[in-house]
């Protein structure tokens, strides 16, 4: 229900305000073109989904998924003790992880959109503790080298457009603990 | 340093196919089954996906952003962050395209080495498009009951704003 609720309430605040504020036309015409964008998105975004998932089926069937699983296995099996038993979904989780530090948006979401499936097979329609903890490790971001920003600044003159690196590894860090620790104490408070 | 961003994917996808060769997979083969898997994934993403972005351009188009930017910008100082960055904190949960677009300009009317301007590029590199990723991750995975998810990503956001605007200060300043 909290999707409805919010939603309900974005389009509801949107409508009104915007009228208030003498943008009711405006309002009118971006719900239109917020539903074309969001086909656009998914059609942009096909290929490259495709194309990692196909990726992703490779590096399972030569082993390559195993190794990574076992490089990251001692961090994640603390985040996903549900599933530590599960290879499929460690697997996934693993490449979703690495694809993320690496700053490949485009590999990690197919990645974890994977993962995602295979955990909602044990709690269909519900999100679990280890979904949940799964969508929250993704909304904070992991990357290592900021390379859009750091494009960013280098076009609008920048004497130096990495320097911002250890700020953003400090902010990330932060970031990511609070979600991690956020979501544990959620997932002992929230009732199912 | 740009080249070897640039090359990364093409290089990491010739190495795994690679790596599936030496170990005698069909590679082609598999990822052609992978590909195929992944066109089911996306119509499941769409109609949550059209959901979601309709409302948050309305909510764009009605200028209640610019509302709350101003409402929160005292609170911000008392936090410590430039009160300039609050339109950029308030699209960033919401649309990637938005968030570049104001952080470019953040950028570039402070110039890329002010404090705003690296706040900024901090924040945007240190956080990522919370209700999008909700929307596709459990739209593709059939959820409905999101339970605790999106207050958890939300702390994790607000966290990750304070924390930009304190490792700027602290790593420049």
């Amino acid at each position: 229900m909290a999707m409805a609720t919010i939603w309900t309430g974005m389009v509801t605040v949107a409508l009104l305000y915007g009228l208030a504020a003498g943008n009711g036309p405006a309002v009118a015409a971006a719900a239109m073109e917020g539903a074309g964008a969001a086909v656009e998105l998914c059609l942009s975004m096909a290929g490259v989904l495709c194309l990692w998932m196909g990726v992703m089926e490779i590096m399972r069937r030569s082993g390559l998924s195993d190794g990574l699983s076992r490089l990251l296995r001692p961090v994640l099996k603390r985040l996903y003790p549900e599933f530590k038993q599960d290879k499929a979904v460690m697997d996934c989780i693993s490449a979703n992880v690495s694809a993320n530090l690496l700053g490949l948006g485009n590999a990690a979401t197919p990645l974890g959109i994977q993962a995602a499936r295979q955990m909602s097979r044990k709690t269909p329609g519900v999100a679990s503790n280890a979904l949940c903890m799964l969508v929250v490790c993704n909304t904070a971001s992991i990357q290592l080298f900021p390379t859009t920003v750091a494009g960013m600044r280098l076009a609008a003159g920048s004497a130096a457009p990495f320097d911002i690196l250890p700020a953003v590894w400090l902010a990330s860090a932060v970031s990511v603990s609070a979600g991690i620790l956020a979501a544990k104490c959620f997932a002992r408070v929230w009732r199912r | 340093m740009d080249l070897f961003f640039t090359m990364l994917v093409p290089a990491l996808i010739a190495a795994v196919a690679l790596y599936g060769i030496f170990r005698r997979v069909d590679v082609y083969e598999a990822l052609v089954q992978g590909a195929g898997e992944g066109l089911g994934v996306l119509v499941k993403i769409v109609p949550p996906l059209v959901g979601l972005l309709s409302a948050v351009y309305m909510l764009r188009a009605s200028g209640i952003l610019e509302l709350a930017a101003r409402l929160l910008a005292p609170a911000l100082s008392v936090l410590g962050i430039p009160p300039e960055t609050a339109p950029l904190m308030l699209v960033r949960p919401i649309s990637g395209s938005a968030a570049l677009g104001v952080g470019a300009e953040l950028i570039s009317v402070y110039g890329p080495d002010s404090q705003i301007g690296r706040t900024a590029a901090v924040m945007l590199g240190s956080t990522e498009t919370t209700f999008y990723t909700i929307a596709v991750y459990f739209g593709a995975a059939g959820i409905v009951k999101t339970r605790y998810a999106i207050p958890a990503a939300l702390c994790a956001d607000l966290t990750g704003f304070a924390a930009a605007a304190w490792a700027v200060r602290m790593v420049f300043y």
